[in-house]
């Protein structure tokens, strides 16, 4: 049951991610994108846990936090730059 | 693959799935929803649950099939629920700050921006 349980769990991840590229390509402004963006780390975060437990190890938890956190900055980091011009003042 | 009772690959499987359906949900309202502000708030939501349910799934697998207990995965849950409304009020700030248009049917169609 584990086994038929990830590749629906896969499926569904995969059908996120292309709906959230459809989003990066089709935003009208740059904050759609950068929305678009750091919903595609979490989601491609999620999906390295997955595949640590489809692979049984529990070494790809330190890939998807690595994820996690630069998602974050990116995300950060644009939007300061969206709103302001420069990011750190 | 585990060596672990039915009952827990029962309930991993369980997690797995509504992960699954969260991220879907949540990418389907970030696709499909008609101007900015909506869209900020169901895909941060979602992929927070989305990313929490498998934390929990890996988490108790791992604890099934692994030496001792193995609660580290909630650290990237805790790291995403702490920053993921950091993340959704900047980029807020900077579709107020841009002008960002916004459809009519929505409380935010304002002309002024309010920072």
């Amino acid at each position: 049951m584990l086994t038929i349980s990830i590749r629906i769990a896969f499926a569904l991840f995969a059908l996120a991610l292309v709906l959230n590229v459809l989003r990066l390509l089709r935003g009208p402004d740059l904050v759609d994108r950068a929305l678009a963006l750091d919903t595609l780390h979490v989601n491609a975060a999620a999906m390295l846990v997955l595949y640590g437990i489809a692979l049984g190890s529990a070494r790809y938890y330190e890939a998807a936090l690595l994820i996690a956190m630069l998602g974050f900055l990116s995300t950060i980091a644009l939007a300061k730059y969206l709103t302001r011009g420069d990011i750190i003042e | 693959m585990s060596s672990g009772a039915a009952w827990v690959e029962a309930i991993v499987s369980v997690f797995i799935v509504i992960a699954g359906v969260f991220a879907l949900i949540g990418s389907i309202g970030l696709a499909r929803l008609p101007d900015f502000f909506t869209r900020l708030h169901g895909p941060s939501k979602a992929t927070t649950l989305g990313i929490g349910s498998t934390i929990v799934a890996a988490a108790i697998y791992f604890s099934s099939t692994g030496p001792g207990l193995s609660l580290r995965e909630l650290l990237i849950s805790l790291f995403v629920s702490i920053t993921t409304p950091v993340s959704a009020h900047l980029l807020a700030k900077a579709a107020l700050q841009r002008h960002s248009p916004a459809a009519s049917s929505s409380p935010s169609g304002r002309r002024r921006p309010m920072v």
